[in-house]
């Protein structure tokens, strides 16, 4: 069972007084005290893991943002931040102890720059409303994550959020150029802004990704693209997964750079089709959705380029779509596959690791032998184009001991995206739902290198503390300067 | 000055390890192209890299290229090319406008982030790193990032190797997302704009769905300096990709625009690596070259204002005016290079950093853009926190760090 580190009985006991506090920085509703209330906040996206909050500050300002993380920097007080709470990591799930700093009320998108290219955007906006914004300039945000009608701008930044056309577009990372954020000291800090690159150290590049573990975000500079004109989508079946995989490495191989690229195993498929109708072939074993966007001269030429490799692989089936309608139902049972999935079953997790794409065949077939291992099934929908995959292991927590089965199982699953020399999140971040599997990827030295630059933003481990790393940082060890011969040893820290 | 030779990641552990011991510092060397960008660098000895080269694994359909740092920039490109890809941010070399000759490793491209003119669509050297190993100024080996394409486990460390010019680690291993190389390219040239109108002629192209790859705006003196020697200034965009596509986008361009004249395939390419190398563009002799990063839209009026207090300063315009090459007379700018008017002209929407000076310049002069206070000293921190002791690269990038 995960464990965060210990409650602090001190701080606890001065609840009433922090509260007090707390409301003379954030005026009215924006200090929530009730036990009712503050459950609301007990999780994230990731459902399994509950805390309610000692209390939750909802600000309005940088300047209030600022005055409540220098409160509890001087007063030794841990913060949790959160956007809009879609993690599906646990970044946002609160402590006992700890303050939960919303960001929900910082909802204003402050600058539209079109000349520019760019949007300057509070934390709190939703992805979505970003590409709202601009539509009419013929511009969008690229970045895509599928809660991205309601996952925030500032949410993005702290897990750096990816999506379907990230292989193309990049994720959140090469799509922000500037953040005004706050330090636990209460320090306002703008790192880059309507202009390309750093000027120093790119920390706006270690900022994003960072699980508020860093700073809290307060606004947003991203850059916006030009709508690409037209786009086009292929469904294509394969009687393997493994056929799916090599198709869709010929398909780079041959230098096209798919929009979107997706695989669905044949349980993901079926439930898929169940639920939306897509047209969905059943009797495939694996689906490749691939979708080419640019000027219709562009889009018609790869789609001919892409059917004739497909045809070269053995697809058993080959659909190209033929109109914006059409386009849009090859997706539908694609987006709605984690919905569809839960109607087969009461409960799932998704996990998120990113392989090399080769390992395809090979991580599916092992992923088959877990399956018998421990009694439960998996459905797979993965970005093919990255070798992202998000199986989705079906339980039913009322069963007892499934949970703890499934969580193995997943865990598994991400040993075996290390071990063939992939990662365990690709996009979802690690928060607390990997964080004691950082160690399968990153030996200890690796780990202290990170927790180092921890040290340089928050030395007593009060933003976010028990997420991303199994072990808090213990800066004042980090930080000594003692070198023997590069053979440095770490004393086993005790896990929280 | 003594100089270690290390030809394996162990050993520029155990060279760093006893020169943490002994405090000595070290210069970090590999290619030496670059070693007059940047603050000059005062140390003990030298740490010349140049055997922690060789690509290591290359896999075109993962589109992703593990190679040792110290590997020549054209073996990369040799390599990539020989499967139909390509860097997509387009390193350029910078030999003539550094001089001092050398040769352009893909580590010495990464230090610096050195982008060409197709960052302003495909991004920058930073987006293109996907993990690393690097040695610590605590002598100590460690790794960051992954070896696939998509990853966000942990901290992004990546982002901050590159630009950090050699100060913070001694990178052994890196690993690069690669794309393909388009099947081909062509610009359109529009002529005779003023650098206000230009920068409105590439806003629109780049807000276009025509998909313009690069924007560039020669004034008159650099028009005529380039291979396609024009009279007059010269606006220029970009397109890449499938030969239908190109062909029908650069239509579209064109009737955008009014008409224009076409380079093809290779004048296309040789024009753009002309942009990108900088220094035949710009007035030869005894000229300071500054590179502004501003935000596109002000950077005509960046320049004019510049322009009012050195009269000297000529400018080129990259990244569709996100990137100014501005040369200014030597004399004019006198002590402080012209620091103070650049600077002063960009006012905090943007930096600028002076690329070619002489050393004793370089070494009174902020050659890196100062940040505030409260940065400055998060900088110092996360400086300290990789190499404590002030190994590596020691005043590179600022005077204390």
């Amino acid at each position: 069972m995960l464990r965060m580190p210990e409650p602090d009985r001190a701080v606890l006991g001065r609840r009433a007084e922090i509260v007090a506090a707390l409301r003379k920085i954030v005026p009215g509703e924006g200090v929530i005290d009730s036990e009712r209330e503050r459950r609301a906040y007990e999780c994230d996206g990731l459902t399994a893991y509950r805390q309610t909050p000692m209390v939750v500050a909802l600000p309005e300002t940088t300047a209030q943002v600022a005055a409540v993380l220098r409160y509890c920097k001087e007063n030794g007080v841990k913060v949790v931040p959160r956007g809009a709470g879609t993690s599906l990591s646990g970044g946002a799930l609160p402590l006992e102890d700890g303050v939960l700093l919303g960001l929900g009320k910082f909802k204003r998108i402050l600058d539209i720059d079109v000349q520019n290219r760019c949007v300057v955007a509070q934390p709190g906006v939703a992805n979505l409303a970003i590409s709202h914004a601009v539509q009419g300039f013929g511009l969008y945000y690229a970045p895509d994550p599928s809660s991205q009608i309601a996952c925030s701008i500032g949410g993005n930044v702290a897990e750096n959020s990816g999506g379907v056309h990230c292989l193309k577009y990049g994720l959140t990372t090469n799509n922000v150029i500037g953040v005004e954020f706050v330090t636990i000291e209460g320090e306002v800090i703008r790192l880059g802004g309507k202009f390309f690159d750093a000027g120093g150290y790119d920390l706006l590049g270690v900022l994003v990704g960072s699980e508020g573990l860093l700073g809290v975000v307060t606004e947003v500079t991203v850059r916006v693209l030009p709508t690409p004109p037209g786009a086009r989508a292929l469904l294509i079946g394969f009687a393997s997964v493994r056929g799916a995989g090599d198709c869709v490495a010929s398909v780079i191989g041959s230098g096209i750079i798919p929009g979107g690229m997706e695989i669905m195993d044949k349980l993901a498929i079926e439930a898929a089709e169940a639920f939306v109708h897509a047209g969905y072939p059943l009797d495939a074993e694996a689906l490749l959705i691939v979708e080419l966007d640019g000027c219709g001269a562009e889009v018609d030429h790869l789609v001919a380029c892409v059917e004739k490799i497909a045809a070269d692989h053995g697809a058993t089936y080959c659909r190209a779509s033929r109109s914006e309608e059409e386009r849009l139902l090859f997706w539908a049972g694609r987006k709605a596959a984690f919905p569809a999935v839960g109607r087969i079953s009461p409960d799932y997790l998704c996990m998120d690791g990113t392989i090399p794409r080769r390992e395809i065949g090979a991580v599916l077939e092992r992923m088959k032998q877990l399956e018998a291992k421990y009694s439960l099934r998996v459905a797979n929908v993965f970005h093919a184009g990255d070798g992202n995959l998000h199986p989705l292991i079906l339980f039913d927590a009322n069963n007892p001991g499934e949970l703890e089965r499934a969580e193995e199982f997943g865990h598994d699953i991400l040993r075996l995206c290390v071990e063939v020399g992939g990662v365990p999140t690709g996009e979802h971040g690690v928060g607390v739902e990997k964080r004691d599997l950082m160690d399968a990827m990153f030996d200890e030295v690796d780990l202290a290198q990170q927790q180092r630059l921890k040290c340089a933003f928050d030395e007593v481990s009060l933003l976010n503390p028990g997420k991303v790393f199994p072990q808090l940082c213990r800066c004042a060890e980090l930080g000594r300067v003692h070198v023997r011969g590069g053979a440095l040893r770490f004393p086993d820290l005790p896990r929280f | 000055m003594s100089v270690y030779r290390p030809t394996d990641a162990r050993e520029v552990v155990d060279i760093v390890a006893a020169a943490a011991a002994e405090r000595r510092s070290l210069e970090i060397c590999a290619g030496g192209s670059k070693r007059a960008l940047g603050r000059p660098v005062r140390a003990d000895a030298a740490l010349d890299v140049s055997g922690i080269a060789g690509v290591v694994n290359y896999e075109a359909a993962e589109l992703v290229l593990t190679a040792r740092p110290s590997t020549p920039l054209a073996e990369i490109e040799t390599a990539l090319r020989g499967q139909g890809q390509r860097l997509a941010f387009e390193p350029p070399q910078w030999l003539d406008l550094l001089g001092g000759g050398g040769t352009p490793t893909l580590g010495g491209v990464l230090a610096c982030n050195l982008s060409g003119p197709r960052r302003v669509r495909a991004g920058a050297a930073r987006d293109f790193i996907l993990g690393f190993s690097a040695v610590s100024g605590r002598g100590e080996l460690f790794k960051a990032g992954g070896k696939v394409v998509k990853n966000v486990t942990g901290f992004d460390l990546s982002k901050l190797m590159v630009g950090s010019f050699g100060t913070l680690a001694v990178l052994t291993e890196v690993t690069l997302k690669v794309m393909p190389r388009p099947e081909t390219e062509c610009t359109i040239l529009l002529q005779g704009f003023g650098a206000a109108k230009a920068l409105d002629v590439m806003a629109r192209a780049l807000n276009s769905p025509h998909e313009v790859v690069c924007a560039a705006h020669l004034p008159e003196f650099s028009a005529l300096r380039s291979c396609v020697a024009a009279q007059g200034a010269v606006t220029a965009l970009r397109l890449e990709g499938p030969a239908p596509s190109v062909a029908f986008r650069a239509g579209a361009i064109e009737q955008m625009f009014g008409g224009g004249a076409r380079l093809e395939t290779e004048s296309s390419a040789r024009f753009w690596e002309e942009v990108g190398e900088v220094r035949a563009l710009l007035p030869q002799g005894s000229q300071l070259v500054w590179r502004l990063c501003t935000t596109p839209s002000l950077s005509a009026d960046v320049v004019e204002s510049i322009r009012e207090k050195l009269a000297g300063a000529e400018a080129y315009f990259d990244w569709g005016g996100g990137l100014v090459w501005l040369s200014v007379d030597a004399a004019e700018a006198g002590a402080d290079a012209g620091a103070a008017v650049v600077r002063g002209a960009i006012n905090g929407c943007g930096h600028a950093t002076l690329v070619v000076a002489p050393e004793v310049l370089r070494d009174t002069v902020e050659v890196f853009q100062p940040s505030e206070p409260a940065l400055a000293a998060l900088e110092a921190r996360v400086k300290g926190n990789f190499d404590p002791v002030k190994l590596f690269n020691p005043g590179r990038m600022r005077k204390a760090m």
